[in-house]
């Protein structure tokens, strides 16, 4: 294995046969797209996946929204009733909310963000960027992307079988002898199969960049994005045993006796969430890492200036991603813990400031004395860089374990992760879509319908989820589907921003089915000489097999 | 550094066995203690009806907090949330107004100034480095001395942040005095019970007050001088101003979270253990708070509604409830059980018993529903809010 990881050429050259030569040879329909062990395509697919998953999960909240948009319960019992097939009860109603919640946060989080970081643009540009003919392990690549299909399948049809509304934390008590029924016991399942997805596909990246870069590509002279990722999958792979661990404690608790969670049998619900959240911490910087990545290879590129302080950022993220498995607890503030480990605790998270800070000033100064250009990626770069700013500085704010007494379980928590998230995460998303979309279908999305898409995303998210740092300040609590009257008036406005958002996904689909169909075609490189790594020099779309003769990197 | 003081919310896990297998018979010392055998019935998921509420004892009247006198009513802006407003609710607690100082004149300020700069900086580059303006690149991209420097201003920021950050947490850790009244707020499915363990040994039951077109015949339903919708409830915790109040918290089912802004407190109650913390509150008023950790369907309607009465007007609503007011200085002592103490020999002989049992805090859980379930003072358990 190591031989032929460490001479990707002659695994190329073994590994084709007669009639494969031609590096544009493609398998058919079924065996392309089903068996496939193409990382192109496996990126592809994963793309694909996350668009459909978006879909829901954005739906989801839409239906959230709406219900949020008054004071009082307009039409969950409705959709309940719905879902029931007959009248529903209040409670099945109130129950249904819970459904909700949780359904947008586990599908955002796990087969949104997730699979179309790391599994699409960690697919496609990992080996690309370090010149590399695929992914180390292509068969493992696929299992990878069909494990977390079935994974989307059980938890969407959860909510059939009576749904889990446990929030996406899936907290002990409430997840074990708070929810008899089926439901539950498939979202952990859905978690236990796209938790072993991501272990495999954290095991691919990790062996493809440290066994198969060309000749010349030093850890140094990586792409920042090649790094994001494996940091991103050293994170995956150490701590989503944690999480697997946890939930599988959760299933024998509700099925088989045990008490891990339990007090009458000596277990404690409070164990659950040390380990769900040393899991879950590293978590939200496995969704947000490899953005870091997308986004400074966009403001390199568009600035025409080399990353500032490339050792910084690179190093940063390391840091980013030790010190993030040591904070977990900071998500437990009010749970009872000890005045040392809640200094502790408040102490270590402020840590995760600084090499934040570094990356933020690091793009800027990257722009700096530059000769920038605008174009959609560069417009959702710049987006991300002040939204995450945003989001960073409000985690300093619930970082102060007392403050936090406050502040936690309200809509400023709930502002705060969806800064990061859906004005972190997603806008980077967004800027990979655009920066990349030329090269991966070869051919021009449309440059006004790109940046029309950002300004109304862009107003629409800030119209959204500013306002609820004022209801977080005011108290409201979050996961709540009908809330006093004094929260109506940001309640509404949020309901207005996500009207908002909404268009501009019209926009971005509009703009998508446009662009495929008749785009015009992409050159090799689209960006000009900013753009200096290896996915420029190949097609675009790149050959079926890049790479079969190394490059070589000086 | 205010070592000792956290020590008692640390042990909150041990804690938990002795106080909840002691507890109400400990807390009800004077009366007879028939509700343990009722201990197992432990585990239902309704409020006391109110057709097994025994015949009250206190008058009757919902909002009264004192003996005949009328109970507060809700005032806008303090004790709830404001409509369309900017900024947190009014404090009433000590540490209360030190966080709201800290987040106003630290954080706030520190938070914009920093959000505004990089904007500032953004919309600087973007304007001076643009394509037109600066057509050819500068190939800079290194520069140790402003690496440093962006490294370590963060590192002093977060210092001068941290500084007031830990004094405020010491201060939220300093343990309640003896003499202070104790509050257990215990969570369930969907309501909140509170026991006064202190005083007699009151229990109270809360519930949320339902809207007129909403309660079944004879229910009572909300009206305003009981509170806003979804915030006011049948029966209010009493609490008196100017003393110090130790909150404990647990719950029976599921984790709840006792939550009320305008004390700055939340704290999370979590089935088998006793979490501890104490505020004092400084000025009368009705405060109230919401269930703050998912606890299930009804999670939004399980409100927190605290009377602010002065301590002779306390005295007077816990003589009106059956109650008794301690011997200054003596009570807390005796039935919070401190790490090491000794206690009584009640206390001494539970200990002997747990001690070879197989998990202390089962015992805590099974106990603990004869907190609520076997309350008889529980005058005005009308709520049933959950129909």
């Amino acid at each position: 294995m190591t031989d032929t990881a460490l001479h990707p050429s002659a695994f190329q050259t073994h590994g084709d046969h007669a009639h494969h030569h031609d590096a544009d040879h493609k398998p058919g329909f079924f065996a392309r797209w089903f068996m496939s062990t193409n990382h192109k395509d496996i990126g592809t697919l994963y793309l694909i996946f996350a668009i459909v998953a978006g879909i829901i999960g954005g739906a989801v909240s839409g239906l959230m929204r709406a219900e949020l948009a008054h004071p009082g319960i307009q039409y969950l019992q409705g959709w309940a009733s719905l879902l029931h097939g007959g009248e529903a009860s209040f409670d099945e109603s109130l129950h249904l909310w819970n459904v909700m919640i949780t359904a947008h946060g586990l599908i955002m989080v796990f087969f949104m963000v997730m699979p179309a970081m790391i599994g699409g643009f960690g697919n496609w540009f990992v080996p690309v960027m370090i010149g590399a003919p695929d992914m180390a392990f292509p068969r493992m690549n696929n299992i990878s992307f069909w494990l977390i299909v079935p994974a989307f399948i059980l938890l969407l049809a959860s909510p059939f079988f009576g749904g889990a509304g446990n929030g996406w934390t899936l907290y002990a008590p409430l997840s074990t002898y708070g929810e008899p029924g089926p439901s539950t016991d498939m979202a952990i399942l859905a978690l236990h199969l796209a938790g072993a997805s991501s272990i495999l596909g954290a095991i691919n990246f990790i062996t493809t960049i440290f066994n198969m870069r060309a000749p010349g590509m030093t850890l140094h002279k990586m792409p920042l994005f090649v790094w994001s990722v494996l940091v991103t999958a050293f994170l995956l792979l150490l701590s989503l045993p944690v999480l697997a661990a946890a939930i599988t404690m959760l299933l024998t608790d509700r099925n088989f006796g045990t008490t891990f969670f339990d007090p009458a049998g000596g277990g404690d619900p409070i164990l659950y969430q040390h380990l769900f959240w040393f899991f879950g911490h590293p978590e939200v910087y496995i969704m947000i890492l490899p953005g870091f990545g997308i986004v400074s290879q966009i403001i390199a590129t568009f600035s025409r200036k080399p990353v500032f302080g490339y050792l910084g950022m690179a190093y940063a993220m390391v840091a980013i991603g030790i010190v993030g498995f040591v904070v977990w607890a900071h998500h437990m503030f009010t749970t009872g813990l000890s005045v040392n480990t809640k200094m502790y605790f408040t102490a270590a998270t402020m840590v995760i400031a600084v090499p934040t800070g570094i990356k933020i000033f690091s793009w800027i100064a990257t722009m700096w004395g530059g000769s920038m250009r605008f174009p959609t990626p560069m417009t959702w770069a710049i987006g991300f860089i002040f939204m995450f700013t945003v989001g960073g500085v409000t985690g300093v704010v619930l970082a102060n374990g007392g403050i936090d007494d406050y502040m936690q379980d309200t809509y400023y928590v709930v502002a705060h992760f969806h800064y990061v998230l859906s004005l972190g995460a997603v806008f980077s998303l967004f800027a990979g879509f655009y920066y990349w979309f030329p090269k991966m279908s070869g051919r021009m999305y449309n440059e006004f319908l790109g940046q029309l898409h950002f300004i109304v995303f862009f107003i629409g998210v800030n119209v959204m989820f500013f306002p609820m740092h004022f209801l977080g300040l005011q108290g409201m609590p979050r996961r709540y589907p009908d809330y006093p009257d004094a929260f109506a008036h940001w309640n509404t406005v949020a309901s207005i921003g996500y009207m908002i958002m909404a268009a501009g996904m019209v926009i971005f689909f509009i703009n998508l089915v446009y662009s495929l169909l008749a785009g015009p075609k992409a050159p090799d490189n689209p960006w000009g000489e900013g753009a200096t790594t290896l996915e420029w020099t190949l097609s675009s779309p790149p050959p079926y097999h890049q790479f079969e003769t190394l490059p070589r990197i000086d | 550094m205010g070592t000792s003081g956290l020590k008692r919310t640390a042990i909150a896990a041990g804690v938990a066995l002795a106080a909840m297998g002691l507890g109400p018979g400990a807390f009800a010392a004077p009366a007879p203690i028939p509700q343990q055998a009722a201990a197992p019935a432990g585990t239902s998921n309704t409020a006391p009806t109110t057709a097994a509420a025994t015949p009250p004892a206190a008058p009757t009247s919902p909002l009264l907090a004192v003996d005949g006198a009328p109970g507060a009513v809700a005032r806008p802006g303090i004790g709830q949330p404001s409509n369309g407003v900017f900024g947190l609710q009014p404090q009433v607690t000590r540490n209360g107004e030190f966080a709201h100082w800290m987040h106003n004149s630290i954080l706030f300020p520190v938070i914009t100034v920093i959000s505004l700069f990089v904007l500032a900086l953004l919309i600087w580059v973007v304007i001076r480095f643009r394509a037109q303006a600066n057509p050819i690149p500068s190939k800079t991209s290194h520069n140790t001395t402003i690496e440093i420097i962006w490294t370590l201003l963060p590192v002093a920021i977060l210092v001068l942040i941290a500084l007031p950050s830990i004094g405020l947490l010491q201060a939220q850790f300093r343990p309640a005095p003896a003499g202070a009244v104790t509050l257990k707020a215990i969570g369930n499915q969907w309501y909140w019970s509170y026991q006064y363990p202190d005083h007699g040994g009151i229990e109270i039951t809360a519930n949320m007050l339902k809207e007129k077109n909403q309660v079944g015949a004879g229910e009572r339903a909300r009206t305003d001088r009981d509170g806003p919708r979804l915030l006011a409830t049948d029966n209010r915790v009493v609490l008196p101003v100017g003393v110090p109040i130790r909150l404990i918290t647990t719950a029976n089912d599921v984790i709840h979270s006792w939550a009320v802004p305008a004390f700055w407190i939340k704290l999370d109650a979590v089935p088998g253990r006793l979490n501890e913390t104490s505020f004092t509150i400084e000025k009368p008023g009705l405060y109230f708070g919401q269930c703050s950790e998912l606890c299930g369907a009804r999670h939004a309607y399980m409100p927190i509604a605290v009377e602010a009465v002065t301590p002779a007007q306390f005295a007077a609503w816990i003589r009106a409830k059956g109650g008794t007011m301690p011997t200054p200085g003596a009570a807390s002592d005796k039935v919070i059980p401190q790490p090491g103490a000794d206690g009584s020999a009640a206390k001494a002989e539970e200990g002997a018993a747990t001690a070879n049992a197989t998990g202390p805090v089962e015992n805590a859980t099974t106990a603990a529903p004869a907190t609520t379930q076997g309350a008889s003072g529980n005058p005005s358990a009308a709520g049933n809010a959950g129909q």
